[in-house]
């Protein structure tokens, strides 16, 4: 029989506040086997600790229950207390009466009785309890980053520079992201390509990084500090070593009608392409949909002007296999279609634009070399008007729209206005809006200049419909400081789309094991105190795929994972959990189905000699996990037929003695 | 009224055995009565010549049997499998439990079985021979002066009624013609079942099941139910060989063997030909066979070797668990 102390936690008011902590201590003194239980305004503190350290040589325990917060926050605390007690720190067990009790609760009557029957359920599992001692694992010492913008860019740099090997993964040809076809960033007006392009160069150019543009990662299996991952490198049909990227390829490539998707298809690209002039890496791609010569063998012009001979029409995609101790994810951002708000517009007129498609009209490498001209016509726009939160904080749209807020697009669109009314002055430029968020250094600065220097006419209020009609837009708005409605009649119309998760990280997320929201941006382990680790041991976030984000708070972010990879990469070994599976051979039939669904290969089969209570000897094929390479997550404990494969620290008989104790 | 004969079979197997293919023969031995046929190992043509039985009454189904039989035996065994039983078979070999190269396998056409309870509804009790001449039964019993003739078509068992499959999935030698997967009404029955308010079916089950004596005759002949220590005879479990003490726990022995065999389950029905009471067991598996095939696309237990069942494997296109509560029923 154990020996179990319990202590009931105050959690301040927290826990106190709606729970009677000196009943919750007083019941849980008749529970089996404990012999001391008391309560106390902090346990997590040192004078907390102390109790417990205290009462363990007292009492001589074998077993603590805290009643106190969730495990997330304080189970490490608390089994180090053990520990430095002199008892196994997996003996120690919490009742969380505070997340799943206290708050949630708000009579004392039912939250007390709630929590003894948390405590006695703690207690009935704590009976059950072993020793457990942790393994070691080793730790590869490379990171894989996915995604080639600003965030992966950074973050491979900043990991590179702490001398640890990185691979990039790019599912375009080039890296970049979206940073790469914006023209100016807020709040400083620098050129984006100025100050992302020599980053580019330094990926490229450090010895540390490799980059595999054009690829994706398939399959992830493994587990922190042994991930091993497989990278499917498409077929370009360019080898990349030799070419040099002069272009002549592209000069002479007669199929020049390809939607540019650089420029959001408003302009066109030829079939074989160099996405921009400052790709990294600088090589070129052929698009499989529009080569004549791959589609029908009728061409092959590429091939004969290549100097170098880097055309390779029978490239296949090829399968690389590479081991990781660490994966960062920043797989980014896209505008969200406009396809559906029809209110805008967006399909009957060319003159309706989103955001990014501004961008790349005022971009000096962009499709009318940085003059802003309407689409449909070329001609100069005089009059021009920035619609925001087109889907963004659109509760009453969810089918076609988000509900958050996107964060980025009153900043850009503040930068929009004010460059065209400080480039074309004969310009006039409204803003329409539900509300002006410029939170961040130098940012509401940055939206006064808009308004009082550039005089960018700011409204109030949502633009209800957009209607083309000769070659005006007549834009019916309502101005809701002046409770009035308005008419104008726009040259342009520019659309803040908001912004949503790549679509590649759903399908990434569930090959990492990741967790999402509802919205498909990444979880963080703890939104205030873990904001750039996954609750996945190894998986780091970076950029946008973990929320909206701006360019400084992405950079930031991206060094922040990096700062967290570095940390566990200069680990050489990692501490183990010890509440893996084992399976029972005297039960276990050598099924597979605990194989099959194990995630992470920990489980092989032995051929074992059993001697049978007759005298005589079998040989059966039997279960056997690898401590190492199992995470606990218990696939296969309810997967197993014949109940022989069982969890440690989370038996089957544990879990029904904490159910029995909850519902006697 | 089967197309293979007894003599056939015996010839079959005399050939193996003489030519040294096979060590012994896993197959129906004479019982005390002509439909009580027992599950038998021949070691010799002239044993099987003695006791060998193959008639309308020779539904069991020897996959199993080869768990236990191949760890014991030297040299292969000659199994007879029937369509039905290939499925069984090939479910075993999914998971590991006997040794493939220890078996010959040699499969059977099957005309359907008879439910030798169905001829008693008609004929009552005290039957004293059973021959099948064409399409008919020719019954005496100790009652009648005169032999009571019965269409085999009216005694035929459930599962065979609805038979799944003519087609052998699984065989080293196969004897006569092999049939086609057979598109049976099989899950009629659940359809009606699962049509009935939660209180009816309710008490249907309650009706079939408070029969149960727990024999285990089910478990013993489930060909899925091959746990080396069975959870019901396991002292650690808390389980062991209890009788229901209420009438809530006497449905739970038969809910949990369903779950544990969900999806290995091939349908072969066994578990209700063996039952003694006549609870329809297979209406639970079916309706676990039913559900899977409906929520993950359709699968057949046993319709290969290594088949990976949709119950343990994952997919990103599986249905969220959402979706199957809001179904309920």
């Amino acid at each position: 029989m154990q020996r179990v102390g319990v202590f009931v936690c105050w959690c301040g008011s927290n826990i106190a506040g709606t729970v009677d902590v000196q009943a919750v201590s007083e019941a849980l003194k008749n529970e089996p086997g404990v012999v001391f239980s008391t309560n106390y305004q902090y346990m997590c503190s040192q004078a907390g600790q102390d109790m417990i350290k205290n009462a363990v040589k007292e009492h001589r325990l074998t077993g603590i229950v805290v009643c106190s917060c969730s495990p997330r926050m304080h189970e490490a605390t608390f089994r180090k207390t053990a520990a430095a007690a002199g008892i196994n720190p997996y003996m120690v067990e919490i009742a969380n009466i505070r997340e799943q009790c206290s708050w949630v609760h708000k009579d004392m009557l039912t939250g007390t009785e709630k929590a003894i029957i948390l405590g006695k359920a703690a207690v009935a599992k704590v009976n059950l309890n072993t020793p457990l001692i942790p393994g070691e694992s080793p730790v590869t010492k490379r990171a894989l980053v996915i995604g080639g913008g600003i965030a992966g860019i950074q973050t491979a740099l900043d990991i590179a520079d702490a001398g640890f090997p990185v691979d990039i993964v790019e599912k375009q040809p080039t890296i970049g992201g979206k940073m790469a076809q914006l023209d100016k960033t807020f709040p400083t007006l620098d050129c984006a390509a100025c100050i992302l392009t020599p980053k580019m160069v330094d990926v490229a150019q450090n010895e540390n990084i490799r980059i595999f543009s054009y690829s994706e990662v398939t399959e992830v299996k493994g587990f922190v500090g042994n991930f091993d991952v497989t990278i499917k490198k498409k077929a370009r049909f360019v080898n990349e070593d030799i070419c040099t990227g002069c272009g002549a390829c592209v000069e002479k490539c007669p199929m020049k009608k390809v939607p540019n998707e650089f420029n959001l298809g408003m302009d066109n690209r030829h079939a074989i392409y160099i996405p921009f002039a400052q790709a990294v890496p600088k090589v070129a791609t052929i698009d499989p949909n529009a080569c004549n010569m791959l589609k029908n063998g009728k061409c092959g012009l590429c091939a004969r002007v290549c100097a170098a001979g880097a055309i390779d029409y029978k490239q296949k995609d090829q399968f690389i296999e590479e081991k990781y101790g660490a994966i960062v994810v920043a797989t980014g951002f896209n505008p969200i279609s406009m396809e559906k708000f029809d209110e805008y517009a967006y399909s009957q007129s060319k003159d309706v634009i989103t955001s990014l498609e501004f961008e790349r009209l005022t971009n000096a490498a962009g499709p009318s070399a940085g003059k802003l001209i309407r689409p449909s016509d070329g001609k100069h726009p005089h009059t021009i008007v920035f619609v925001q939160c087109v889907g963004s904080r659109c509760e009453s749209c969810a089918e076609k729209g988000k509900e958050y807020c996107s964060k980025i697009c009153c900043m850009y669109t503040a930068k929009h206005a004010m460059l065209t009314r400080d480039k074309y002055p004969d310009t006039e430029v409204y803003v329409f809006y539900i509300d002006v968020r410029t939170p961040g250094k130098n940012f509401d600065e940055f939206y006064r200049r808009a308004v009082e220097e550039y005089g960018v006419k700011y409204v109030k209020g949502m633009v209800g419909k957009i209607v083309p009609e000769g070659d005006k837009l007549k834009v019916q708005a309502s101005d809701l400081i002046a409770n009035r409605q308005l008419h104008i009649d726009a040259d342009l119309v520019v659309l803040a789309a908001a912004i949503e998760p790549d679509k590649s990280a759903r399908p990434l997320a569930t090959m990492l094991t990741a967790s999402m929201d509802t919205n498909d941006f990444f979880t963080e382990a703890h939104p205030k105190l873990r904001p750039v680790e996954s609750p996945t041991a190894g998986v780091f976030l970076s950029g946008a795929c973990q929320g909206p984000k701006d360019i400084p708070e992405t950079v930031s972010q991206a060094g922040a994972a990096a700062a967290k990879v570095i940390g566990l990469l200069a680990k050489d070994k990692l501490m183990g959990n010890p509440c893996v599976a084992q399976s029972d051979e005297l039960m276990c039939n050598g099924c597979s189905t605990c194989a099959n669904v194990c995630p992470y290969g920990a489980i092989s089969y032995e051929d074992k000699e059993f001697r049978m209570p007759d005298r005589t000897t079998k040989i059966r094929r039997v279960a056997a996990v690898n401590p190492a390479v199992c995470q606990g997550c218990g696939a296969c404990t309810v997967a197993c037929p014949s109940g022989a494969m069982d969890l440690k620290g989370f038996a089957n008989s544990q879990i029904m003695a904490e159910v029995d104790a909850i519902c006697k | 009224m089967q197309k293979i004969t007894r003599e056939q079979l015996i010839e079959k197997a005399s050939e193996l055995l003489a030519n040294g293919t096979v060590s012994c023969v896993l197959g129906w031995g004479a019982g005390e009565f002509g439909y009580d046929v027992t599950p038998t190992v021949f070691k010799t043509a002239e044993e099987m010549k003695t006791g060998f039985v193959f008639s309308d009454f020779c539904g069991a189904n020897f996959s199993k049997y080869l768990v236990a039989k191949t760890q014991k035996t030297e040299g292969k065994i000659l199994v007879f499998l029937k369509p039905c039983d290939t499925y069984s078979f090939n479910q075993l070999l999914t998971e590991h439990r006997f040794d493939r190269e220890k078996v010959y396998a040699v499969g059977i056409p099957c005309e359907g079985m008879a439910d030798i309870s169905k001829i008693k509804a008609i004929c009552g009790e005290g039957i004293s021979s059973i021959t099948a001449e064409g399409d008919t039964f020719i019954v005496t019993t100790l009652y009648d002066d005169e032999p009571i003739a019965i269409e085999a078509s009216a005694v035929l068992a459930e599962r065979c009624v609805n038979c799944k499959s003519k087609k052998h999935v699984a065989y080293d030698e196969l004897m006569g013609e092999d049939g086609d997967v057979l598109d049976s009404g099989r899950f009629d029955e659940v359809a009606r079942l699962e049509a009935m308010t939660p209180d009816e079916r309710f008490a249907f089950w309650q009706n079939e099941l408070s029969r149960c004596i727990r024999c285990n005759a089910c478990r013993d002949a489930c060909p899925a139910c091959t746990c080396e220590k069975c959870v019901f005879d396991n002292p650690k479990s808390g389980v062991e060989n209890k009788s229901p003490a209420n009438s809530f726990e006497e449905k739970l022995f038969h809910i949990i063997r369903a779950f544990h065999v969900a999806g290995r389950c091939t349908d072969c029905g066994e578990c209700s030909r063996v039952c003694p009471q006549n609870i329809p067991l297979h209406l639970l598996n079916r309706k676990f066979i039913k559900d899977i095939n409906e929520f993950y696309g359709d699968y057949q237990a046993g319709a290969e070797v290594g088949s990976r069942a949709p119950l343990v494997n994952y997919t990103t296109a599986d249905l969220e668990p959402g979706e199957v509560f809001n179904r309920e029923g």
